[in-house]
């Protein structure tokens, strides 16, 4: 049995609150951000026709998810300046991270539009609309809704891969866990504190997840 | 709304040659048609036979290998390798599809989808859209159906929006693709009753169909199509009653009689 120094505990709270909330949670949202942008430019190339493009997004995707995202970071942050392009931590965790949610969420996106019935393309031309008019009004709008769940995953590996950005000094939530825990010498204590605090961020987003899910119900065919 | 004086002498819709392949299979082989304007011409023959490809192709929803399609006052399209998609989408603003099964977009609310694409193609106000939109839902029996979304309504109210949305983009030609195939029998009569009302006040129309029944009280003309070919087309009472080929009789008998 150990003992649990809840001072301790209680005294290094905040701090890792404060590194999830400033570090953890904006690298996140920035990342997934661009990430979704990227995304849906790989999803428009692969479903383009157009060979050339449709190329160019298959091979990225298939680069982005036969490596791991350490390696991509680690690109990078440290591979990089060696071609004479450096970077600070915290955008390149951000870009790292951007240009990895982006290929992953590629393929979500891409199966979601193509799980719209043809039909509705159809009745989107039969009104007079463009391929984009159609895409953007009719298609999108009900792939979006079939794309929430494996959206909200990608979402949620991406909250506890920022973690990785520890490894090249960027201030998170684990950062701070590693600095307290090698001061004070309470490694389990302050990992499992950190654990739990990145378990509570999740439980929220998927309890925003579900919301968002049955809000959007109303978009797909029943 | 179209003229009413039914029949008039100019052709509103000529095609020509119209061939279309699948791969090896060839669907289509040399079709010309005529629609007047104000006439209601059934396409009816077996499934496979090519009709619902005629229908598309008249919409731009499939592009023929060859042909031309041709509508008074234009677009006149020939089909080709070199013909353009802008050429080939052209073809869509004078005609409207009501699909077999309905194609409505599930997103949107009623009203919604009749004004879509009124407002966002003609680019027409939001408010005379929906005024429009409105007084043709009342037409159908729906005005109360406004604010609901598609999956709320029965296949025949669905289908009866579905030829709303077509309506509202005013078309010179009404395109209707086996519109009751989808529906329970007892909701068929509500569908029908409407595209009767339309073809009686004047609108042009194409309707592909199984209903011999429906075909003869509607249609001005019915084309019999089989692999592909037109074998037989008349005056709808001549076609039905006392087909001239062969393999119309058999096609017409078999439908009259399944048992």
């Amino acid at each position: 049995m150990i003992d649990i120094d809840w001072t301790l505990v209680a005294e290094s709270f905040w701090p890792l609150l404060r590194g999830g909330l400033t570090g953890t949670i904006p690298l996140t949202l920035a990342s997934f951000t661009l990430g979704l942008a990227l995304a849906l430019v790989l999803a428009m190339m692969r479903i383009s026709g157009n060979r050339l493009f449709s190329g160019i997004a298959r091979v990225y995707i298939s680069i982005i998810r036969g490596t791991p995202l350490l390696v991509q970071l680690f690109v990078i942050f440290y591979g990089l300046p060696s071609v004479g392009v450096t970077i600070d931590p915290w955008p390149s965790a951000a870009i790292a991270f951007s240009m990895n949610v982006g290929g992953y969420a590629a393929e979500i996106i891409r199966a979601s539009i193509l799980s719209v019935p043809k039909g509705q393309w159809e009745a989107g031309y039969t009104i007079g609309m463009s391929r984009n008019q159609a895409l953007w009004r009719l298609i999108l709008p009900q792939a979006l809704r079939v794309s929430v769940p494996p959206l909200s995953n990608t979402f949620i590996s991406l909250v506890k891969d920022t973690s990785l950005a520890s490894l090249i000094l960027v201030t998170e939530l684990f950062r701070v866990a590693q600095e307290i825990a090698a001061f004070s010498q309470e490694f389990m204590i302050i990992y499992v504190e950190a654990a739990v605090i990145y378990w509570c961020f999740c439980l929220v987003l998927t309890m925003i997840q579900d919301r968002l899910e049955r809000r959007l119900d109303r978009y797909v065919a029943h | 709304m179209s003229p009413t004086d039914r029949l008039g002498e100019t052709p509103l819709l000529e095609v020509s040659g119209l061939n279309k392949s699948f791969g090896d299979n060839e669907v289509l082989r040399s079709i010309d048609l005529q629609v007047k304007s104000g006439q209601v011409l059934a396409l009816i023959g077996p499934s496979g036979s090519g009709k619902t490809t005629v229908l598309r192709c008249l919409n731009g929803l499939e592009q023929p290998d060859a042909g031309t399609v041709a509508f008074s006052g234009g677009p006149a399209v020939t089909f080709g390798a070199k013909t353009s998609r802008r050429e080939k989408e052209s073809l869509r603003t004078r005609s409207a599809m009501v699909f077999q099964g309905y194609n409505l977009f599930p997103h949107k609310t009623v009203l919604q989808n009749v004004i879509e694409g009124p407002v966002q193609v003609q680019k027409r106000s939001k408010a005379d859209a929906t005024q429009r939109a409105e007084r043709l839902l009342e037409r159908v029996g729906l005005a109360e159906k406004r604010d609901n979304y598609p999956h709320e309504l029965s296949g025949g109210q669905q289908q009866r929006v579905g030829i709303v949305r077509a309506l509202a983009q005013e078309p010179s030609l009404l395109l209707f693709d086996e519109p009751t195939s989808a529906l329970d029998p007892e909701l068929v009569g509500d569908v029908l009753r409407v595209i009767k009302e339309l073809a009686e006040e004047g609108w042009t129309m194409v309707l592909v169909t199984h209903e011999l029944a429906f075909a003869r009280e509607v249609a001005d003309t019915v084309v019999f199509m089989d692999e592909g070919v037109v074998v037989e087309q008349g005056p709808a009472e001549t076609v039905l009653r006392e087909p001239a080929q062969e393999r119309t009789q058999r096609f017409v008998h078999r439908l009259l009689n399944p048992f």
